[in-house]
């Protein structure tokens, strides 16, 4: 395993790069698009934390994406322009969030955990279609004002696509880095064995309940950051960021990429994305062939497309 | 009185819908261990094959009959085909593959008639309005409340007299063993997928008098037909018919009593008996 794990640095250290050069090569409308694609993913592999590491299947992420963007949101209407304090204050919030969601869902499995998931997700959704003071209801928070940053004496705004982007690319490299080191730390190890097996993870002494609650908040807390990110990006918090609807897309991208592979949800998000982007062009009944094309994915791509092809090309995954 | 009366009736006209919907969810899921995500767009195709085939012979009562057999057609063919792969998988898959023909039927369904509203008229007898307590109430949704009922009673009669019923029972109890003693399990899954399938197309066309027909009327009733099954217990038939009514009711009175909270009270609903009873108010332990 170590090795492997080794081995695995240079793919990524690969795509980083391209990450980084490719605005300078693509049309701005696909520089948006990335940026979208970067947001999706790291909501994606927050997600799969839970589903592909920890073995819990939640349909209430939107949630915490949605706390994350309406925080923003709301800071940037009452004047806070920090941007550290913004993305840290939505994750504080999702965090809050997902520890009591979590607390009350974790003793639960299986589909019994996806609907209540789903259930304190859509209570989440009730709350910000309906408190119209707060939340603006159906019509959701527009953001007119975009925090900048300061660095080194250059102040940096956020406003062109370009900026936007590499705000974006960084603070997703950031959170996808803490995660990778949160999956292989000793912790990761034990969510891990807790899919397998949960009833000897206790047997040797394994607080199952809480260690539940730790990844569920790790997740909540991700999820969160992904959500400031979009509020900024889209200049928009809305209440479809809570509804199921939007919590099983970072599902389907994880499946699509592959749940057993770190990065593979991310690469489900990019998938997702450009399929939506050719389809379009075509037909307006884009969900029809997403669902056709999802249909053999789940039937004959067991480890996603991406799982399934690294498997296929590296023998990595079989002993 | 009046008003409480009303909110009686409006309650269990919508929970006896639910009802339908979810005792072919709960069956499914008894029997095959499988949450069938498409099971509201099965329902939302009976409403639209309802109103399609009332073009060509211009009775509700022949759209009754005709357009959920259609659909369970479409049923078998997605059980034969597609589901039947996937039922050693996990759960996720199990759900993903069911959300995915969820799309291909919703957004298909748009392709054919539309995004737009599409209006069934009630079969003349059914079309009127009567008083109730001084109050004016329509007929079709006094015929909902007395339909659901007997539905469910034949339905349950034939689980619990006939042979067929029996062996689908056995197959829920122990598909190993039902299998070791001569049944055609395969058959008896795409039977009872049938059988739900036929179950949530013909509440979609009981619904299509009583609502507008839109492709995304299936996804408002699975989520409230999962928390139905979920809070009566999965794979129990009393347990989706207590369900149904309760969230029925409280839905109904929920207009009346919780102001602008009320679209909440399904997942609080949900929450709580989750928390409390995690199997359901139906379901004995494991």
């Amino acid at each position: 395993m170590m090795t492997q794990n080794n081995h695995n640095l240079l793919g990524p250290a690969l795509l980083t790069i391209l990450l980084l050069l490719a605005p300078l090569v693509i049309p701005v409308y696909w520089v948006m698009l990335l940026s979208e694609i970067l947001i999706m993913g790291l909501m994606a592999v927050s997600l799969n934390l839970l589903l592909g590491y920890t073995g819990l299947l939640s349909f209430g992420q939107g949630a915490f994406f949605g706390l994350g963007a309406y925080t923003a949101a709301l800071m940037l209407q009452a004047g806070y322009e920090n941007l550290f304090l913004i993305l840290l204050a939505g994750m504080l919030v999702a965090l809050l969030a997902a520890l009591v969601v979590g607390f009350f869902s974790v003793r639960l499995d299986e589909i019994f955990f996806a609907m209540i998931t789903l259930g304190f997700g859509m209570m989440f959704f009730s709350i910000a279609h309906n408190w119209l003071d707060v939340t603006g209801g159906s019509d959701g928070l527009p953001v007119f004002n975009l925090p900048s940053l300061n660095l080194f004496g250059f102040q940096l705004t956020f406003y062109t696509p370009i900026n936007m982007y590499y705000l974006v690319f960084v603070v997703v490299l950031i959170a996808i880095s803490l995660l990778w080191l949160i999956v292989h730390s000793p912790f990761g190890l034990i969510l891990k064995s807790m899919r397998e097996n949960k009833q000897r993870v206790s047997f040797i002494g394994g607080n199952v309940k809480t260690l539940r609650i730790a990844a569920f908040a790790i997740s909540g807390a991700f999820t969160g950051l992904a959500g400031v990110l979009f509020c900024l990006f889209n200049n928009m918090a809305t209440p479809e960021f809570m509804h199921w609807s939007f919590s099983s897309k970072p599902i389907i991208m994880s499946i699509i990429g592959g749940t057993g592979v770190f990065l593979g949800p991310l690469f489900g998000a990019g998938i997702f994305f450009i399929l939506e982007q050719i389809i379009i062009q075509y037909t307006e009944n884009w969900m029809l062939f997403l669902g056709i094309i999802l249909i053999p994915i789940v039937l004959f791509f067991p480890q996603g497309v991406f799982g399934t092809l690294r498997n296929k090309f590296f023998k990595q995954g079989s002993k | 009185m009046e008003f409480l009366l009303l909110n009686i009736l409006n309650g269990l006209s919508w929970g006896m819908l639910l009802f339908l919907i979810a005792i072919g969810l709960t069956t499914v899921f008894g029997v095959m261990g499988v949450l069938n995500f498409a099971h509201g767009s099965l329902f939302m195709l009976g409403a639209y094959l309802c109103m399609q085939s009332m073009k060509y012979f211009d009775s509700f009562w022949f759209g009754l009959l005709v357009g959920p057999l259609c659909v369970v057609v479409i049923g078998v063919l997605v059980e034969k085909y597609l589901l039947k792969r996937v039922y050693d998988r996990d759960v996720s898959y199990q759900l993903l593959l069911t959300f995915a023909i969820l799309l291909v039927l919703d957004d298909g369904v748009r392709m054919i008639w539309g995004s737009g509203y599409h209006i069934v008229e009630p079969p003349a007898i059914l079309n009127g309005i009567i008083s109730i307590a001084g109050q004016d109430y329509p007929v079709y949704r006094l015929f909902l409340i007395i339909i659901g009922p007997i539905i469910g009673g034949l339905l349950w009669s034939f689980f619990h007299f006939t042979k067929w019923g029996k062996i689908i029972r056995a197959a829920s109890f122990d598909n190993i063993m039902a299998e070791g003693v001569g049944i055609n399990v395969p058959l008896i899954y795409t039977s009872v997928f049938a059988l739900g399938t036929w179950l949530a197309a013909l509440g979609g066309a009981l619904a299509a008098p009583q609502q507008s027909l839109i492709p995304s009327m299936g996804e408002k009733i699975i989520i409230e037909s999962f928390i139905v099954v979920v809070v009566g217990g999965l794979g129990s038939f009393p347990g989706a018919f207590a369900g149904a009514l309760l969230l029925g009711l409280l839905e109904s009175f929920g207009t009346v009593f919780a102001g602008r909270l009320q679209m909440a009270i399904p997942y609080i609903l949900l929450a709580v008996v989750l928390l409390v009873k995690p199997n359901g108010l139906f379901k004995k332990g494991v």
